[in-house]
Order: structure tokens, then sequence, then C-alpha cells
């Protein structure tokens, strides 16, 4: 039994089934790489684990209990964090203040009407954030305002904001889309960094393989809304199917 | 000190001697001179600066922090106002009964017209507010009669029960014996400075409402809404419900909002439905864009600025504009009498218009910007950095390696 259970999963936009019947897997502490053409349903099939899309049939089941028709905030304080394909932080915010927010609402819970302590008083918190900051080699732009920041840079602080939560399951959607070489390799090694550290379980969406094949233990491939293939970087590699999906053959 | 960093607590203070020192730095100009028209340091104005200020402080906890724009502040206005006359006219002058119901009051109202409001969002949002502030007048003018005294006007009568009223006890607004209504006046050379009871009670809440702000701002919470108004998605996947956290901000905006109302009827006893209408819940919105959005001296700023250009620009009359440009040939007078005709007397409005145009086109962050960037520019011609984290200049984009 997987940490997040997937079930006959399909959601139609219109005419378009952008999901079939999806049935997969995650298990706890293993990096999970889906991949896939684009357009395929990836994104689709992550709008479906975090609340933001309910699927039209299936289950969505994370740690034994249903995610569907709960709402985002619940479904993150169940422990799922997710990174999106173009970066969500908090642009009007300087990077300590990003930080904080997951960081209370860890400790804090959805709602806490905490009106009157001070944010820098909250030594613990500071710490932790910066610790992560520290983590993410992004000390230094502490104090920077948000948006101005390179997309590199929103995208690392948007990772560094999902971890500091240390939730159980980490989905990431093409976390390096938009990274120079060098920042990719980064990412690459602070994701294998957290993953010896912790106990964490990341479902990965990513088009660079160089990226996948680093991290993923299991991979799904993803064509038109169903699951072509799961099985291990190794034989996902040669894999016929994948690579007809891939060039686009018809089958 | 107080719960609040070095600079804060100076900002605090600051803010404090020079609200205390207001009856002085209004008065700028010795009487029976020609601008002592300019002078804003009698009673009334001045208690109305306090008082809108809080108006203004209150509403930027919403407006400023988690941009949800409210046009139906004014209905909490009213709501304090009748429930401090009421208490006068049930119990007695003293507004320490009035006061805390007014807060009460308008807080609840503000929870019920908050959660229902706040199922939308933007300008769906405002309209709703809108709607709930024209309902309340329309409710306060006509329906609840009994409860209003409609047209005109909820005030204190000599047959009102008044149970609490002793035989030596002041006829009018008081604190304990403070009469709101005294003054004392003390004249220096020319200069003549009042020193006025109620503006004095209103000054010390004012304070106090500004230094909550304060903490609010810079606390866990006031993070959170600013959050809100950032990037709401984002908050919502981080855990956090966004939903309670802009219905506390809406209550205690509100609960600004009827203490200020509270404060009108503890100055003077009247209540009327006017208090509630929309132009009224547009002004603070002026106000705290005037000011400068979610600043902390931004609305209070705003709402000085909009009071004295009501009562001092429109006090110039024809007569006051030939006594200043008297000295001109005749023809080149009346020319420039029929220009400034259009700006100052019941004419008022459009001064503040342009104002408000030129400030909203030139600095889209209010007054407050205004003084920023003035500072700013006397630190760079000094050559020194300015150590204020808050006004230091955003750093550069990091370049991408
Ligand atoms: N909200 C929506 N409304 C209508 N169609 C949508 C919506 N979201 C996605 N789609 C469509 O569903 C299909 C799958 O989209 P999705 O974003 O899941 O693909 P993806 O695999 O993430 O692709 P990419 O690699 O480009 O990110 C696409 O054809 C897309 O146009
Ligand atoms: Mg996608």
């Amino acid at each position: 039994m997987g940490i997040l259970e997937v079930k006959g999963v399909g959601k139609r936009f219109g005419g378009l089934q952008a999901l079939g019947d999806v049935n997969l897997s995650v298990q706890q502490n293993t990096v999970h790489a889906i991949i896939g053409p684009n357009g395929a349903g990836k994104s689709t099939l992550l709008n479906c684990f975090v609340g933001k899309l309910i699927p039209d049939t299936g289950s969505v089941m994370f740690d034994g209990q249903s995610v569907l028709g709960r709402s985002p905030h619940e479904i993150n304080q169940m422990g799922i964090s997710r990174v999106f394909q173009t970066p969500e932080i908090f642009s009007d915010l300087n990077v300590m203040e990003n930080m904080m927010i997951p960081c209370f609402a860890k400790r804090d819970g959805a709602f806490r009407l905490h009106a009157f302590e001070g944010v820098e008083n909250e030594k613990e918190l500071v710490e932790k954030a910066e610790q992560m900051l520290i983590d993410v080699n992004m000390i230094d732009k502490r104090f920077m305002h948000a948006a101005s920041m390179s997309r590199g840079d929103k995208r690392r602080l948007e990772m560094a904001m999902c971890l500091v939560q240390e939730p159980k399951l980490l989905l990431l959607d093409e976390p390096t889309a938009g990274m120079a070489r060098a920042d990719t390799n980064n990412t690459i090694d602070l994701l294998k960094e957290i993953k010896e550290k912790r106990d964490i379980t990341m479902a990965i969406i990513e088009h660079d393989m160089h990226v996948v094949f680093s991290l993923a233990e299991r991979i799904t491939v993803l064509a038109q809304g169903t699951p072509l293939v799961e099985d291990t970087p190794e034989n996902i590699k040669g894999h016929p199917k994948v690579r007809e999906a891939y060039l686009g053959e018809a089958h | 000190m107080l719960g609040l960093n070095k600079k804060d607590t100076r900002f605090l203070l600051i803010v404090v001697a020079l609200t205390m020192a207001t009856p002085i730095l209004l008065q700028p100009f010795p009487e029976g001179s020609g601008l002592a028209q300019f002078n804003a340091g009698y009673p009334d104005l001045m208690q109305r600066f306090a008082i809108f200020g809080i108006f203004a402080i209150g509403f930027n906890i919403l407006f400023g922090l988690t941009g949800y724009l409210s046009f139906g502040h004014a209905a909490f206005l009213g709501i304090g106002s009748y429930s401090v006359v009421w208490m006068y006219k049930l119990l007695d002058y003293n507004v320490i009964y009035g006061l805390p119901l007014a807060i009460v009051m308008s807080g609840i109202f503000a929870l019920l017209i908050g959660y229902i409001s706040l199922r939308r969002s933007g300008i769906y949002f405002s309209i709703l507010t809108l709607a709930f502030a024209q309902m309340s007048f329309n409710l306060a003018y006509s329906v609840l009669t009994p409860i209003t005294n409609g047209e005109t006007g909820l005030q204190v009568y000599t047959n009102d029960p008044q149970v609490l009223l002793g035989a030596t006890e002041p006829r009018s607004p008081h604190f304990f014996g403070i009469v709101m209504n005294n003054s004392s006046k003390v004249n220096v050379g020319d200069w003549v400075f009042t020193f006025n009871n109620g503006y004095y009670f209103c000054a010390v809440i004012a304070i106090l409402a500004f230094y909550l702000s304060l903490r609010i701002f810079r606390s866990p919470f006031g993070l959170m809404l600013r959050a809100i108004k950032s990037n709401q998605q984002r908050l919502n996947y981080t855990g956090l419900n966004a939903r309670p956290y802009t219905l506390a901000a809406f209550v205690i905006s509100g609960m600004y909002a009827g203490l200020a109302g509270g404060l009108m009827a503890s100055m003077d006893p009247l209540a009327g439905a006017e208090r509630m209408q929309w132009t009224a819940s547009g002004e603070v919105v002026l106000m705290t864009i005037l000011g400068g959005v979610g600043t902390m001296m931004g609305p209070v700023l705003g709402a000085g600025v909009i009071k004295y250009m009501e009562n001092i620009f429109s006090k110039i009359n024809d007569q006051v504009l030939h006594g200043w440009f008297g000295w001109m040939p005749d023809g080149l007078e009346d020319f420039v009498i029929g220009i400034s005709h259009f700006f100052v007397g019941k004419s008022w409005h459009l001064t503040s218009g342009l104002l408000f145009m030129i400030v909203v086109i030139f600095l889209p962050g209010g007054l407050v910007e205004g003084g920023q960037r003035i500072r700013a520019m006397f630190a760079k011609k000094r050559g020194d950095d300015d150590d204020d984290p808050k006004h230091q200049p955003k750093q550069a984009p990091h370049v991408a390696e």
C-alpha cells in the first residue's frame, strides 16, 4: 500500500479527456517521477492530488484518507506540499517573510489569531526558516523583495517554502524548468540531500531526463491521459512504448 | 519596549509627541494675521482629525493589508454613534458605557456582513459591502425609526430615563467628569492655543488604536493578511485558510469604525443616518489611498489632509480672496479670483479631487511615498545610505548563474 493511492482517476475538460483511467501508487520514501509529452495530463493529475481539481471519476487516497472534496489548505495540513509549474510565491513580500508563512502554517494550523506576538520574536521559527535558506543557498538574499528575483531563485524559494514544512509528500511540477544547468544540478543535489536527511516522498514531473534519471526510483510514463508503463529508471530507458510516446509515433 | 522593536518604538514615540502637540503645531500663524485662516488648531477640527484617523487606521487593516476594498464601512460608523447616544439616553452622559458598546455592536455587525460579503472577492466583495451599507442606511433612515429616530437623528431628550444621571453630573458628554466640550485657551504672544478635553480624549484613544494596529502589522496575523493580498493561491496551498483571516481583519476594522463613530457621538451627542451613507464610506477609501495604502502613517495623513481641506478650504470665500489679491490691478484681481473661485469655498472638492488625481497618478504609494522619495533624495545628496531596511531600495535582481 503506497502513501498515495490513485485509482481510476478520470478528468474531462469539455470535449477533451485530459485524464483517462489513471492508476498510480507512490510508495513511501521513494522519488516517483511522472513523465510524458506536453499535454499528457501530468499537471492535471497533480491538480487532482492537491484539491485544485476534483476528478470526475476515481479516488485519490493519501495516508489512508481520501483527499477528494477537501480544500487545498486541508490537504496541505495532511502533509502534501506542492511546487507549481510557474513559481507561486508571495511576490510582494521579502524572502524571509515568504519562508515564515509556511513555518506558521506548519506550527499553528490553518488559522490562528496571533495578532500581537511580533514575527521577529518567533526565534525558533526564524531559525528554522534561516536554516532552510542556508540549505538552499539563499541566505544572503533573505531581505530581498521576492518579485525582483530571477526565475530560478523564485523556484528555489518556492521549493524551500515547501520543504520547510517537512511534508510527507512533496509534489514537484517541473522544478527545474527555466533554470540554468548549474542551478538544475544544484536542485538535484538539494533534493538528494533532503531525501537523505528526512523521510520524504516525492512525486516529480519533469521533462529534463537528466533530472529524472538522477533522482527517480520509479517512473510512470503518461501519454494522452493514461499511464503507459510504470517501472524502474533502468527499464524505462529502453522501453519501446516510451520512445514511441516521446517520438509521437502513432500506436 | 511595549513589544515593539527599537525602530517601531521610536516611530510610536514620534506619533505620540506629534499627537500631543497638535493644538500647538496646527496653530502656526498668529491670531489676526492674514494667514490665521490656515490655522487648524481648533477643537472641532482636531477632534475630527483624531476620529477620522482612527477610522482610516482601522480601514487600512482590511484594505491596506488584505486588499479587500470595502465600500460599506460607514455603516459601522453609524452603529457606533447610535450605540453611544443610546447609552446617554438610558444611563447617563459618561461615555464609558457607550464606547465599549459601540465597539461590540459594530463588531457583531461586521461579523455578519463580513461573513456574507467575504464569500466573494474583488469587485463583487466591494459591491456586497456597499449594498449592506446602503441597506443599513435605509433601515436607519426609515424602517428602524424607533431605534434611530429616523430623519431627525437620535438625540437625548429631557424625558429620557438616564437612570444613572446624578444631580451634579455634567449635562453633556464627559469621561468621569472630564467634560468633552471644555477647553482651556492659552495666549502666547499673538498666538492662541486651545487645549480641548475632547481632543485629548480622542487623541489618547487614537494613539492606542495606532499602537494596536502597529502590533497587528508586525504580527504573524498581519503577515498572513499581507500574504492574502499577495497570493491567495499560494497561501491556500501552504495550508492556511484565508477566509477566517480576512473575516478577522474585517471585524477588527469594523470595530475601529464603530469606535470612531462612537467618538463622534462622544464629542457631539447626536447620531444621524447620514453618517452611514455611501459617500462616508467612499471618503475613508480616499483617505487611505491619498495617504498611502498599507502604510502605518498614510491613512492618518490622508484623513488629516482631507479633513483639513474640507474645513479650511471651504471657508475661503470671495471676501477672503479679495483680501489676498487686493494688491493686484483690478482686472487681474478679478481674473485671479475668478479662477480661485473654482478651488475654494463651496468648490473645495475640486481641489481635493485634483490633489487625489495627482497623487494617484504620480505617487501610487500615496503621500507617504512622496515623503519617502523626498527623504531618499536628501539621503542621496548627503551621500550616505539609509539604514532603514524598509526604505532600502530593492536589491537588484540576482544575476542568473
Ligand atoms: N483548466 C483546464 N481547462 C481546460 N483544459 C485544460 C485545463 N487544464 C488543462 N487542460 C488541458 O488538458 C490537457 C492536459 O494538460 P496538462 O497541463 O495536465 O498537461 P501537462 O502534461 O502538464 O503538459 P506540460 O508538459 O505542457 O505541462 C491539455 O490539453 C490542456 O490543454
Ligand atoms: Mg504541466
